[in-house]
């Protein structure tokens, strides 16, 4: 039997097993941002220990940046506080920062693949659970504690337990306006925020086969969302292609040794799993999240699930879920009025989220009440939507068009929900309290399903103002 | 070098319950106390928001005066899930939580608690909802884990319980701070950073 990528990737990485019987990972790329990192540098301050390889970590600004005014010092003085934290850390170590006014700044997952630090075989560790948006391009990509983030300073490696493996298989072709956030919505609820735990999922199959780099990223970034801590997708030509000329990629000769490297690495044909998972996406619909969870999705058409049908402990959670979200069973999620629409996060913060929410914003107006905000996901993505003329068409609907940052997603800067506001998202997170009020209500979704929210001010099915079939 | 060699074997301490699947940790920590560059005083963080509303304090365990001296959390499923945040178990460990016991956690959450010397204890379902209603009819009752025999003694009850072998071995050992064990290995740490293909 074959093996496959994950088995491959770790055993590659795998210094030794420790008498505990973790494995010590050796992790070849480091992201840092300024939330999760102060501790671990004090930490390593305090042990008299200094960062092993500076070369193999790299630092950027994201949670905490305001995305109306950057300029510093930040209005916020624990931002600001935060932020001076992360330049001394990054400065007397020698680690590389793209910091607010470097134009490489951005969310750490959306900047790691964009400037090509991001590559197919890789280790990839970072404080942040949505690392596992790095696994898009088949490496093992995951999210780390901050006495992690110190191991891996002070030694490039962690200890941890070798997960699983559970092969997704996805087929079919997904009718129009179904994207990846609605099959990865499809997959956690089908198979639970809890079924990954102990599992790194692969994302196989031809429908998988056929997204774009940027469409797997949304798929493998909510892994987490799962259970799992990993996901990852096989490298291949689309892969390589993204790729190549990016600025970090290796070039010419070593670009070509490199995609050797990459293609040998890919899971093998008839590679074992401990696990498989299949799913047809031919007849999904556009999904939303009705709860707290992100398992608690229903497809756009579906009514919400009645509490007797669900098991005991599911019928707990949504019971609580329609106490805080004020929505009642049975009941139809279209038509359910909205009174903020946030575009953008490490899920679907990219180009392509952008242009697939403008197609449907073109020519309309955001609706009366309703607050639009839209948030690039990295410098670059913002410089690329300009060049293509798209914040005036947000702006001229009536959205804010922002600096980059990840912004309401996890309000940890001053854009934030108030009160009781319901908030049609292309987040990842619909917890409690989430986007930035305690009694605030995520609905979690595309980005073209959040623009069609903002545009007709309730739940609304997308492919019915994309003119197209349903 | 490290706060190691602190060998974890057994803890008894009172318990308290905090009930629910799916807490995630936004609900353990909301992200907005995080904007600090150290752990310290995130204790009074924990839970913040359901501890506290317009009215001012809740009703939840956290706040209620029979569990001040608890060090054991008791919990439902998938507890920690969402967030890697660390700060997560460092505000319940700054409350004064030892060990966290119920019915499974999220991954993240759970190596992130194993590197704080936080035991992780899993327990069935139904012996979990026994000894909640246990500890809240007698909330000054000391639970002992024994992380050796694997077994929770409560009152009447003796349970048979379970760990990550790893990381109970780690506790065990006293190497779950885990730095100095992984900076051992330095020549094998140098042979890879060179051998690798990237």
């Amino acid at each position: 039997m074959g093996r496959n990528l994950f088995n491959k990737v770790w055993d590659l990485h795998r210094v030794k097993t420790l008498d505990s019987g973790l494995d010590q990972l050796f992790i070849g790329l480091h992201l840092i941002h300024e939330v999760t990192s102060p501790q671990a540098f004090s930490m390593i301050k305090e042990r008299r220990l200094k960062v092993r390889y500076p070369e193999r970590t790299y630092a950027t600004v994201d949670h905490i940046v305001p995305t109306l005014n950057q300029s510093r010092p930040f209005e916020d003085e624990l931002a600001e506080k935060m932020m001076l934290a992360l330049e001394e850390n990054t400065v007397s170590n020698g680690i590389s920062l793209f910091d607010a006014d470097n134009e490489n700044q951005g969310i750490v997952h959306i900047i790691g693949p964009e400037l090509g630090l991001t590559r197919p075989g890789m280790t990839i560790a970072c404080g942040d659970s949505h690392t596992s948006t790095h696994g898009a391009f088949g490496s093992i990509a995951l999210g780390v504690g901050t006495s992690q983030i110190r191991d891996i300073l002070a030694t490039q490696t962690i200890a941890v337990s070798k997960p699983k493996v559970r092969r997704i298989q996805v087929t079919g072709k997904p009718g129009p306006g179904v994207t990846a956030k609605d099959i990865i919505l499809k997959i956690i609820s089908e198979l639970g925020v809890n079924g990954g735990i102990g599992y790194a999922y692969e994302y196989a199959g031809p429908a998988i086969r056929a997204l774009s780099m940027e469409e797997r990223m949304t798929i493998c970034n909510m892994s987490i969302e799962g259970g799992a801590r990993v996901g990852y997708v096989n490298p291949d030509e689309t892969t390589f292609e993204y790729l190549r000329g990016r600025r970090f990629a290796p070039e010419g000769e070593a670009f070509d040794k490199a995609v050797e490297y990459w293609k040998r690495i890919a899971s093998d044909e008839d590679a074992e799993y401990d696990d498989v998972y299949s799913l047809d996406i031919s007849s999904l619909s556009p999904m939303v999240t009705w709860g707290i969870n992100p398992g608690q999705a229903v497809s756009i058409d579906d009514n919400l699930p009645r509490l007797t049908d669900l098991d005991e402990g599911s019928a707990d959670v949504a019971a609580k879920a329609y106490e805080h979200m004020g929505f009642q069973e049975g009941s139809q999620i279209l038509g359910m009025p909205v009174d903020v629409v946030f575009i953008g996060s490490c899920t679907n913060g990219r180009i392509s989220d952008l242009r697939a929410a403008a197609a449907v914003v073109e020519g309309r107006k955001l609706a009366e009440g309703v607050r639009g905000l839209v948030v690039p996901g990295s410098k670059h993505v913002a410089m690329q939507a300009e060049r293509e003329g798209l914040p005036g068409v947000f702006i001229s609907a009536g959205f804010e068009w922002r600096n980059a940052g990840c912004s309401m997603c996890l309000a940890m800067n001053p854009d934030k929900l108030k009160g009781r506001e319901l908030c049609a998202s292309s987040s990842n997170r619909n917890f409690i309290g989430r986007q930035g009020s305690p009694e605030g209500r995520t609905m979690l979704m595309s980005p073209q399903m959040a623009a069609a929210a903002a545009v007709s001010g309730k739940i609304v099915d997308v492919r019915e103002l994309m003119g197209g079939e349903k | 070098m490290s706060a190691n060699d602190i060998k974890i074997t057994n803890l008894t301490g009172q318990c308290v319950p905090v009930r629910g699947n799916d807490i995630d940790t936004d609900r353990i920590i909301p992200a907005r106390f995080m904007k600090v560059v150290s752990f310290e005083g995130l204790g009074e963080a924990a839970f913040y928001d359901i501890r506290y509303n317009s009215n001012g304090k809740t009703d939840h365990p956290f706040n209620l005066d029979v569990y001040q001296d608890a060090s054991i959390l008791l919990v439902n499923k998938n507890f920690g899930c969402g967030s890697s945040r660390e700060h997560a178990p460092q505000a319940l460990m700054r409350w004064g939580i030892k060990a966290v016991v119920g019915e499974s956690f999220a991954e993240i959450f759970s190596g992130n608690c194993t590197s704080l010397g936080i035991p992780v204890v899993e327990v069935d379902s139904a012996d979990i909802g026994r000894l909640m209603n246990a500890a809240e009819e007698t909330p000054n009752m000391n639970m002992i884990i024994d992380i050796e025999s694997m077994t929770l003694n409560f009152g009447d009850f003796e349970i048979e319980a379970r760990m990550n072998s790893a990381a109970r071995n780690a506790l065990m050992t006293g190497s779950w701070d885990s730095t100095g064990v992984l900076l051992d290995s330095g020549e094998e740490i140098d042979a890879m950073h060179e051998s690798l293909p990237y």
